[in-house]
């Protein structure tokens, strides 16, 4: 990087570390954290999509839509969320092949599980066995960010759901008295009120999402996490300039640092976004705070 | 093999006891379930001895972080800052980092290494945070009327802590209380996930599963089998929980008492 790293193993203290930190692979590692960023804003809005579709359809008065919705949300419940993301990543993989199979090589007559193996035609292969390298790291992450989707979204439906039956019964009424559709009602009256009920549900679910952004690593995405550990393991002088022993301890630390940092800061946008929401609304929230400015 | 066998070599296959293999080639149903039920143990041990040893800690933070004197105050915020602010994935990780270069220090810290301790170590200081945090919200909501009449008793420090505040924090804190043991034991299926090494292949019931799911590439039998036990654990916990609540709240008419309700909060 700098003009005086051309040989480290003349340099001290400080000039040494500033060499070390922005070698090629600590340039991965700072590129990681763009990864995680990426995936955070990705996945938010797509489970908040996918949150909302599964609590529609979970107060739909079609019954197999509404089993389909119940059942979408109460997956969280009882059992690990990990377990999810291990089961879905490879599940999603498998029907993505699967389908392509049938689409493409209608004519194949062995059976796709063979024992152990699961076997598809070569033309099925996601990604193609031929295509670069970046086509399976983009894949790999494409499914990562889906199964975080579907988890939280389960999450977020869960939220809005909850939030949807928050907003008071006069008001669905109401718009019921003006001759609204069941639909219209639900587009204009209920939707809109809605998000003040459900943000508090909703900020906790972004904390969480961002403290379980260091599993992507499970998922097979070189994030921060394969990284610290790539970095840290100990360096003999015959593969490195930068020989060190194992600092394992001072990389995760320092994502830890990162990881609180974040939250933080989150914490502090939220309130704020909490009390601009708040406003003007007929909540105890919104009640305490026209009190307190009087 | 048939499959009372396999019970017999694998069930505490997780502990180190019967076979040392695992079995190979074709996978039976049986030792699916056998493994992963053997893998439990483990999720059992975790969550519980975290659980009853972290109560402990929780309440002396919960109280801490109540305190007016900021000598009790800060410590108390930041532990619970630092263990709820990062994931523990993350602290599985450092953790397990810190435990092996002072292992060079002191022969002391072997143990805290492997699994079992260094693990629990961090199951015990996340819970204690979480927990914490929930009865620290319950003392800021214990009735005025409550501590008032405590003070017209003449109670004071100790006695008013053990007759009045505990016992009402502890009822109005123990629905978000179940909610953070069910979560704790879910949390548990990371430990084998994140550096700690599952010696002899003697892992928890997500690493059976994951085991099983690696070998077949088929997701579709070990998983669910995994969901299915853990579903059942999550009963036993909610009617365990269930059986304390309906204690806490025997004085009160029937109408007030506080039933549990799943609330959603996941990986820390």
């Amino acid at each position: 990087m700098f003009s005086y790293c051309t040989d480290p193993s003349t340099l001290e203290g400080l000039s040494w570390l500033s060499c070390y930190l922005t070698t090629g692979k600590h340039v991965n590692l700072y590129i990681s954290v763009f990864v995680v960023l990426t995936l955070l804003a990705i996945t938010a809005p797509v489970a908040l999509l996918f949150g909302f579709g599964a609590a529609s359809a979970a107060r739909s008065k079609f019954l197999p839509l509404r089993w389909f919705g119940k059942g979408y949300t109460s997956i969280v419940r009882g059992v690990p969320d990990i377990a999810f993301f291990l089961f879905f990543v490879i599940a999603l993989d498998q029907a993505f092949e699967w389908m392509r199979h049938k689409v493409k090589c209608p004519d194949w007559d062995q059976p796709i599980r063979q024992g152990i193996d699961f076997v598809v035609c070569d033309a099925a292969k996601l990604p193609l066995s031929t295509s670069p390298q970046w086509v399976h790291e983009t894949y790999g992450f494409f499914l990562a960010v889906l199964t975080f989707s579907i988890v939280f979204g389960a999450f977020a439906a869960n939220v809005l759901y909850g939030a949807m039956r928050a907003v008071p019964r006069a008001q669905i009424e109401t718009a019921e008295a003006y001759g609204m559709t069941h639909r219209q009602a639900f587009w204009r009256i209920l939707v809109p009120q809605m998000w003040v009920y459900a943000l508090p549900g909703l900020s906790n679910l972004w904390m969480v999402l961002i403290k379980s952004t260091p599993l992507l690593f499970l998922l097979g995405v070189e994030d921060i996490v394969y990284w610290a550990r790539e970095l840290g393991g100990t360096k003999t002088a015959r593969f490195t300039d930068y020989p060190h022993p194992n600092w394992h301890v001072w990389y995760f630390a320092a994502l830890l640092v990162f990881y609180l940092c974040f939250t933080k800061v989150s914490e502090v946008v939220l309130d704020r976004i909490m009390t601009r929401l708040t406003k003007g609304q007929a909540t105890a929230a919104g009640e305490a705070q026209r009190k307190a400015a009087a | 093999m048939s499959c009372v066998e396999t019970i017999q070599a694998y069930a505490f296959r997780s502990l180190g006891f019967g076979e040392r293999l695992l079995p190979r080639g074709e996978y039976t149903l049986c030792e699916h379930f056998t493994l992963i039920g053997s893998g439990l143990i483990w999720n059992v041990y975790f969550g519980a001895l975290a659980l009853m040893t972290g109560f402990f800690l929780a309440v002396a933070l919960a109280v801490g972080k109540s305190s007016p004197n900021p000598l009790w105050r800060k410590p108390a915020e930041w532990f619970i800052f630092v263990f709820r602010g990062s994931p523990l994935f993350i602290q599985f990780f450092f953790a397990y980092a810190c435990f092996l270069s002072l292992k060079g220090v002191s022969s002391f810290f072997d143990p805290f290494t492997s699994a079992w301790l260094g693990a629990l170590v961090v199951l015990f200081c996340n819970t204690a945070a979480y927990s914490g945090e929930i009865f620290y919200g319950a003392l800021l909501s214990i009735p005025k009327g409550d501590i008032e009449a405590a003070d017209a008793y003449g109670m004071t420090g100790w006695n008013r802590f053990r007759r009045i505040t505990f016992p009402t924090m502890l009822r109005l804190a123990w629905p978000a209380y179940t909610n953070e043991a069910i979560f704790l034991f879910h949390a548990t299926t990371l430990v084998f996930f994140s550096g700690f090494p599952a010696w002899r292949q003697q892992g928890d019931a997500l690493y059976y599963a994951s085991y099983f799911a690696d070998k077949t590439f088929n997701p579709f039998v070990p998983y669910p089998i995994l969901a299915f036990y853990f579903i059942l654990l999550t009963l036993v916990i909610i009617s365990l929980f269930g059986f304390v609540n309906r204690r806490l709240n025997r004085h009160l008419p029937q109408e007030r008492r506080a039933k549990p309700r799943l609330r959603i909060s996941l990986i820390r």
